[in-house]
């Protein structure tokens, strides 16, 4: 695109100065923050046109295939190749053996995930070799003539079993940070959060509500299955394109196992169909480049839907314990809560998942007396790991049917009584930390209480009964028949970016040039574009900064400093910040190149606070000075640089006391459901959501992501749930036949109110954004189904079973 | 696996006979997903697709002679009228895209006890038209499905058709999955009233080992109507009635605890789906034999 003033100008052949007027409205910079600019990659994904990581090809690639465990928990006796070997068609068959180093686990924060299984597998569906072949079904055909003999050993699988005296161990001779603090070594991290005297508290108390809760094992269900093509390099190195959440984080864990310095892992980020979590942890990232290095030949790999269900941690399933006091008067005396979060087999990110449930175990209220434990648990399910909302999902569904109850027994309209309750500026977090920006907690339930309900009946019109508005849908199970309406009510805290000391930074490489007498700036980040569209966020940033129309995002790759991980609702401050800053030094180049070209000619260049704008070099007060084409000329001006939020600290081991997070990020909804209560089906109607987001960089990003987090939300309110066998720990029901996610007839119309209350620490004012909506979506859809059924339901998903009494 | 691509009806008639284990593959809904997953590595693939007749639809003056692979979106467009419950059942079909390429004889090949067509087929009395090299031949639907996945085909047939005869009463269709649309039948239940017979028949998906009838519930039912001359008078089917009708369908079911729902929740869910439809039907029908009046 060229922007007409620019064209303008040199058509008239101005001088190089320009001719000094006022800015007007028209010149002004287009696109930049603030605006709702459409995304580059959207069109190409709704016209099914974007090449994702699984459309890779490259010449004489082989595919690589994956063997994994059909059994939970068992020494591998052997395991014999040589059948696989012989089939015509393969060219390489791997197995712990064949390692290249003595480096062969890996591991986000832990390295105690094998490459491949050695000596035992600790979950089913754990890698135990890999096949390179010429077709995808020759390479299929080969790994099921693996021969692996296993013994089966005993398997844990709850608290219960994990814990008993004569449990098997998950993990022996473990050596971790953590494993000092544990009561047990199936427990990976167990972190306390002691505020004030909550027993005492209690005594006080005129009200005291205790419940269990229960909350399933949900998957990220990305769309597009973990794949990648790993390409031999002529020094001896590798170059993987891969779809990710974090390259750098990724080659940090790859490196030394293919025995390579990290320079010679080239990684370029390739199409990401979703991630929500399930691919910070690698999947085929380590076999596909062993294959590659091994056969001299790039080897891609992509899972079909099936083994992805094997190929990335889930949403830890938990076991929430919650006592909750009040006064007379309805203020909270006391938290005291017991959070037993499911690790499975390896320990991912389930450290930092504890973190967070134990520091944002009581919500967003403010609390003098708390008591809450978080832990993990290490046993034969599946690993489980960062899932959006990562471990304050969890706390929050149990939160808040809480607060429900204590209302109830109190007296007092639910909303009411969490706005009396609830935190804000200022406010106290159960770690001792001081919440030093806007937490408009209050103020979001009043906007959801206050939006216009839904009709009733609302399947009824003229032409008789729209089944898509019941309960059961097409199906025809209702045409109203059993049909009660329930409203519910939550609101959550999460907080934004990396928490407990992590040093979490963001690189950005900006380069502005003239290229055909246009100003360009070219924006290189490691970030990974998952879907999130910091991308189309990237490029508003750079035009706002630098008053140019034309922005080109450089592909995400590892030429460029690591930009952390797409996740924890991160990136849009944090490499958001990185783009900014170094936007705010190329400027400052720009404009010292400009002082040095025209400083003399116009009194301008020496005051302070000087613009780039609509291409043009504008004083404060909106007098143009120059435009950028005579200031750059043949000049390339480019900036890498880091960029780092204010530091968080670690969490005190026994207290949990300590300044652990950088922002919070808060979300309410209101869900309107009707249930059929005969049938224990459910339709919601509506999931009204208001959220606080600083400031809306792109409006229509953030509209999307709050409905994305508010329909993943509802998806394990009533339907989505990884069943796992407790006799087994072999997971039911591994297809999008038995997993079920909402389809469009199950997602309700989702109003959504933002708030745009700037964080004075945040870059613009803005608060991360992605998660806090998947928070309160869920409890207010099971508040709303206990109004319309009157049952308990501690337990999510909701299944037709438990509200007919057939479970 | 080889890829058997006949020209015409006969060719495949003859190619069934020659590999009577060749799996034929029209819309592949179901097939290919059980060779994707691994489930099945059939040794010939029977491609039906290339057989237009399969495609059409005759519709005579007392039914309907549906070819097999007619898809679900043609018989929900075209065929309401003639057959209601079928439609109905067609319209809960997975999605637009499976509807729009799967078709009858997919389902009665695979004789899952979840297929969606089953329930409305039993209700209807529908009849399979089955050919081989041999000869054609009718097999009343409930004699056609023989064991879990098992049909009563032999070796050497295919389906042609499916023939059913035109509703000459109100037909429903209802279906529990835990999600409200694109989901597999957590159970399902058909009933069509025949006033031609003053019968009704009834057809239950995914609560017992194969599409089953809930032959007592029908029985009663049939004798309660009769009995009370309703048919006649078009009276309101009393809440009793209506109950034990409900109670016996759920009777009939011989469901299992699955991944997709509990034994318990099958029976019951059967139950309301019994009651419901046949408030809907009986009122349809007395709305209708009123209008006649």
């Amino acid at each position: 695109m060229t922007s007409p003033e620019l064209s303008t100008a040199f058509e008239q052949g101005g001088t190089p100065t320009g001719i000094p007027a006022k800015t007007t409205q028209d010149s002004r910079t287009r696109g930049g923050i603030g605006e709702s600019t459409l995304r580059p990659d959207g069109t190409l994904k709704v016209t099914g046109e974007f090449a994702y990581s699984s459309d890779m090809w490259h010449e004489d690639m082989l595919w690589g295939q994956t063997l994994r465990s059909t059994v939970a928990h068992a020494e591998i006796l052997s395991i014999d190749v040589s059948e696989a070997l012989a089939t015509p068609g393969v060219h390489a068959v791997m197995t712990y053996d064949d390692l290249p180093t003595g480096v062969r686990h890996y591991g986000l924060e832990i390295r105690d995930t094998p490459v491949l299984a050695h000596g035992k597998v600790r979950h089913h569906g754990e890698p135990v070799a890999l096949v390179a072949a010429d077709h995808p079904e020759i390479a299929r055909r080969a790994a099921a003539r693996i021969r692996v003999e296993y013994k089966e050993l005993p398997i844990v699988t709850d608290e219960a079993s994990a814990t008993a005296p004569d449990a098997v161990l998950v993990h022996e001779n473990r050596t971790d940070h953590y494993c000092a603090h544990v009561p047990h070594p199936n427990v990976l991290h167990r972190q306390p959060v002691i505020r004030g005297n909550a027993e005492q508290a209690a005594r006080k108390a005129d009200f005291v509500v205790r419940g269990e809760y229960r909350f399933g094992m949900q998957d990220q269900a990305f769309l597009g299955p973990e794949s990648g093509l790993a390409v031999p390099e002529e020094d001896g190195g590798v170059h993987l394109h891969i779809a990710t959440q974090w390259l750098h984080s990724d080659l940090r864990q790859m490196a030394p196992v293919l025995g390579l310095p990290p320079e010679k892992v080239r990684m370029t980020l390739a199409g990401v169909g979703g991630a929500f979590g399930g691919r910070e942890d690698l999947s085929m990232q380590i076999h596909a480049c062993l294959l590659a290095l091994r056969t001299g030949r790039p080897v891609k790999i992509v899972y079909n839907r099936f083994e992805s269900f094997f190929g990335h941690v889930h949403r830890h399933p938990a076991k929430l314990s919650y006592e909750h006091g009040a006064t007379r008067d309805g203020r909270l005396t006391h938290v005291r809560a017991r959070i037993v979060l499911d690790g499975g087999a390896y320990a991912s990110a389930s450290p930092a998942v504890v973190g967070n449930a134990a520091s944002l175990g009581v919500g967003p209220y403010e609390v003098d007396h708390v008591d809450v434990e978080a832990l993990a648990l290490y046993t034969n399910n599946p690993p489980c790991g960062a899932m959006r909302g990562f471990g304050a999902v969890q706390a929050c569904f149990a939160y808040e049917a809480q607060m429900d109850r204590l209302a109830d027994a109190v007296g007092m309209d639910r909303v009411e009584f969490r706005r009396l309750n609830a935190m804000s500026q200022g406010s106290v977090m159960p770690t001792g930390q001081r919440v030093d920006s806007p937490a408009p907690v209050a103020e979001l339930l009043r906007r959801v209480k206050e939006m216009p309900m839904p009709p009733e009946r609302q399947w009824e019109s003229s032409e008789g009964v729209d089944l898509r508005q019941l309960p059961g849908g097409l199906s025809n199970t209702t045409h109203g028949e059993g049909v009660v309406r329930g409203v519910g009510y939550a609101v959550g805290i999460k907080n934004v970016g990396f928490s407990e000391g992590f040093d979490d930074y963001s690189t950005a490489k900006v380069r502005m040039e003239v290229v055909a007498r246009e100003p360009v700036v070219t924006v290189h980040t490691a970030m990974a574009e998952v879907g999130q569209g910091g991308v189309t966020v990237q490029a508003q940033i750079a035009r706002t900064e630098l008053g140019v129309t034309r922005v080109a995002i450089h592909p995400a790759d590892t030429r460029v400093g690591s930009a952390g991980s797409t996740s924890a609702s991160r990136q849009t401050y944090v490499t958001g910040g990185a783009v900014k800053h170094a936007c705010e030094l190329v400027r400052e180049r720009v404009l010292e190149i400009g002082r040095r070209r025209f400083g003399s000619r116009h009194p301008g260049w020496a005051t302070a606070g000087l613009l780039l704008e609509g291409g043009k070099v504008v004083t404060d007060g909106g007098e143009v000075l120059a435009d950028l084409v005579d200031v750059v000329r043949d000049e390339v001006v480019e900036v890498e640089e880091e960029w780092r939020h204010r530091p968080t600290e670690p969490f005190d081991p026994r207290t949990g006391q300590g300044n652990g997070h950088v922002q919070y990020s808060f979300a309410a909804h209101r869900a309107v459901v009707e249930v059929d209560t005969e049938l224990g089906l459910v339709k919601v109607i509506e999931l009204a959501c208001a959220q606080d987001v600083g400031r809306a960089l792109n409006p229509l990003s953030v509209t999307g992501q709050i409905q994305g987090g508010t329909t993943q939300g509802l998806g394990i309110a009533v339907m989505e749930e990884i069943v796992v066998d407790p006799r087994t720990a072999k997971v039911r029901n591994p297809s999008f036949t038995d997993y079920l996610i909402p389809t469009i007839l199950d997602t309700p119309t989702i109003p959504v109110d933002v708030l745009e209350l700037a964080d004075d620490h945040a870059p613009y004012g803005l608060r991360g954004v992605g998660e806090a909506p998947t928070l309160s979506s869920t409890p207010a859809v099971l508040a709303a189904i206990r109004d319309a059924t009157g049952l308990e339901l501690n337990r999510t998903p909701v299944r037709p079973e438990h509200l007919t009494g057939t479970a | 696996m080889d890829f058997l691509r006949p020209a015409g009806w006969e060719e495949a008639l003859a190619a069934k006979a020659e590999h009577p284990t060749a799996v034929p593959i029209a819309g592949g809904t179901d097939v290919m997903v059980e060779i994707n997953f691994g489930h099945r590595r059939p040794e010939y693939l029977l491609d039906l697709t290339r057989i237009p007749e399969l495609h059409e639809w005759e519709t005579g003056e007392d039914g309907v002679r549906l070819g097999a692979s007619v898809p679900y979106t043609k018989i929900m467009e075209n065929l309401r009228a003639e057959l209601p419950g079928l439609a109905l059942a067609s319209h809960t079909v997975a999605s637009p895209q499976i509807r729009n390429r799967g078709g009858v004889g997919g389902n009665l090949g695979t004789a899952s006890p979840a297929g969606d067509a089953h329930p409305a087929l039993l209700a209807a009395g529908a009849e399979v038209e089955a050919e081989s090299v041999r000869g054609s031949r009718l097999i009343p639907i409930d004699a056609f499905y023989t064991g879990v996945k098992r049909n009563a085909l032999q070796p050497d047939e295919l389906i042609r058709a499916v023939h059913v005869r035109k509703a000459d009463g109100p037909q429903q269709f209802s279906k529990v999955g835990t999600r409200n649309a694109m989901v597999i039948a957590v159970c399902a239940f058909g009933l069509a009233l025949h006033p031609d017979t003053r019968t009704v028949r009834t057809g239950i998906g995914s609560a017992a080992p194969t599409p089953i009838r809930a032959r007592a519930a029908e029985e009663f039912l049939n004798a309660a109507l009769e009995e009370g001359g309703s048919w006649d008078s078009g009276k309101a089917v009393t809440p009793s009635v209506a109950q034990r009708f409900a109670e016996l369908c759920s009777a009939a079911c011989a469901p299992i605890d699955d991944v997709r729902g509990t034994a318990d929740y099958r029976r019951h869910a059967v139950g309301v789906m019994a009651r419901r439809t046949l408030t809907w039907t009986w009122e349809s029908y007395r709305d209708t034999s009123k209008g006649a009046s």
